[in-house]
């Protein structure tokens, strides 16, 4: 059993940043600074408005990552400790929610410019799901690629409110022909030679009636680093499609060309998605769905622990929307493994919050766990790899001493 | 009424109106940024790399980057170009160089 003790000092240690997985120590330093576990890893906590003290990626644009102990503090993640992630730093920080409006247009018979009254007059809908930047933990890639340098922290579970992309794109009626639809938001670059920032998504799959535009989270309006008033909310689907600050939605008869569909957010068209490390794909596809990942998130590595007793190990679990059908942990490094109790449902696109108890032989343990999809994907003991450092979803490893 | 009384009335209605509005929205957000703290190593052409390089983004997004043997001059090379090539940075070509070599020495 982990004691009072140890438990304070494991949230200590990954409040000073601990990425579980990693085979390092985390350490940390003063309080205001953080060491994630790989090199280079140095982050200053930040405070921001709506924000509790943040890891700071970046400041202009504002890039913030979520200290990986409030993972285990809820299997929703509040919105003052949810991540935050621009591209571009032309943001609309003065943005007057009485004046803000939603324009539909393109391939549709009724253009439509909607207010934030008027969306939040329509019938409204709720939906817990993960949103996860493509980017997360490409810290730990071997060999490290260029990017943000996140640990795994850039995730977060959220139950969103707001109207269906396909109940708002029925009222403007679209045309026969129609390709995909393009999501843009009100910030934009510095220069007007950098590409403004636009996704899309394919016309049926921008009508399932789950892509949803929200104006709430938890029960609030969203943070302004989130998207505040609205933002796209694509479930199952990597953060480069949740759309910040949506004012426009353009419905199109082409494939979309845009920088940011065509030459950015790319992963290897292969069978998994990887090429070895190091090199270059030959053929390469938009970022789309989620992999499947799991995470122990109340033992940190390096802990220590009793031996001979039972040791609670509990975590989260997610893929892209088939929900989870089984968490499995090691105590051997990966040899065996066994099954662990799932925890509540909250939807196939939210969190799957797991427990066990294992008992543990004097000596160090690696502890992995493992998730299984309910449409039959799981996680490769060993990494995967791409240029762009997206889709990490091996087995993470918590390295303990029994004692 | 005649029309001058007509149109205070309006404007007075209007004002209550745009009031009403502002009651029942949230104001404009005026979300306050913290101050930036990040700074850039000194080293030769620091200048030529404050000049180029920080209109757009913070110098956190240089010295978060990987480092090593495996990150000198090619690596710095690449990013320089991509930020000209795919962002559009305006750099001139006599200062490529002098920005690659200051973030090579110094990070």
């Amino acid at each position: 059993m982990i004691t009072r003790r140890t438990v304070w000092q494991g949230s200590v240690a990954m409040l000073g940043g601990a990425a579980l997985g990693s085979g390092f120590l985390t350490r940390a330093f003063a309080a205001d600074t953080i060491t994630l576990p790989f090199e280079n890893g140095e982050r200053p906590l930040v405070n921001y408005p709506q924000k509790r003290a943040m890891i700071g990626l970046t400041s202009r644009p504002p890039q913030l990552e979520t200290p990986f102990s409030v993972f285990n503090e809820n299997v929703i993640t509040p919105n003052d400790a949810f991540f935050v992630r621009y591209h571009l730093a032309d943001i609309p920080y003065d943005l007057d929610p009485a004046t803000f409006s939603l324009e539909i247009k393109g391939k549709v018979d009724k253009p439509k410019k909607l207010s934030l009254a008027d969306i939040k007059k329509m019938p409204s809908t709720e939906l817990v799901a993960v949103n996860q930047c493509s980017g997360n933990s490409r810290g730990f890639l071997m060999p490290r690629v260029a990017g943000g340098q996140l640990a795994n922290g850039a995730m977060g579970n959220a139950r969103w409110k707001g109207v269906t992309l396909k109940s708002v794109l029925e009222a403007a009626g679209v045309q026969a022909g129609a390709k995909q639809v393009v999501f843009a938001g009100m910030d934009g670059p510095i220069s007007d030679k950098t590409p403004d920032f636009a996704k899309a998504l394919d016309i049926d799959h921008a009508r399932d009636g789950e892509v949803m535009l929200a104006y709430a989270m938890n029960g609030a309006d969203l943070p302004f680093l989130n998207g505040f008033p609205l933002r796209l909310v694509v479930p199952g689907y990597y953060g480069t499609y949740w759309v910040k600050h949506l004012n426009e939605i353009t419905v199109v008869d082409n494939v979309f060309d845009g920088f940011w569909m065509k030459s950015a957010y790319r992963i290897p068209d292969t069978e998994d998605n990887s090429v070895p490390p190091g090199t270059a794909p030959k053929a390469t596809i938009p970022i789309n769905k989620f992999t499947v990942r799991s995470f122990i998130t109340n033992v940190v590595d390096g802990a220590k622990v009793k031996a001979n007793a039972d040791t609670m190990l509990k975590g989260i679990a997610f893929d892209s929307g088939s929900g989870i059908k089984d968490v499995s942990v090691s105590t051997d490094g990966g040899q065996t493994w066994s099954a662990t109790k799932l925890g509540k449902d909250l939807g196939k696109y939210s969190f799957r919050e797991w427990q066990t108890a294992v008992k543990l032989s004097t000596g160090d343990h690696e502890l992995k766990v493992r998730a299984t999809s309910n449409e039959g994907k799981t996680q490769p003991l060993q990494p995967l790899w791409n240029p762009a450092g997206y889709l990490r979803n091996v087995v993470e490893t918590v390295r303990v001493t029994a004692a | 009424m005649n029309r001058s009384t007509f149109a205070i009335a309006a404007c007075l209605s209007a004002t209550l109106l745009v009031g009403a509005i502002s009651l029942a929205h949230a104001k404009p957000v005026n979300y306050q940024l913290p101050d930036e703290t990040a700074e850039l190593k000194p080293g030769e052409h620091l200048d030529v790399v404050q000049g180029n390089c920080t209109a757009c983004h913070s110098p956190d997004y240089i010295k978060t980057q990987p480092q090593g043997p495996s990150f000198k001059k090619s690596f710095w090379q690449a990013e320089v170009t991509k930020m000209i090539k795919v962002y559009g940075a305006p750099i001139e070509d006599a200062d490529v160089a002098k920005i690659v070599d200051y973030l090579s020495t110094n990070y």
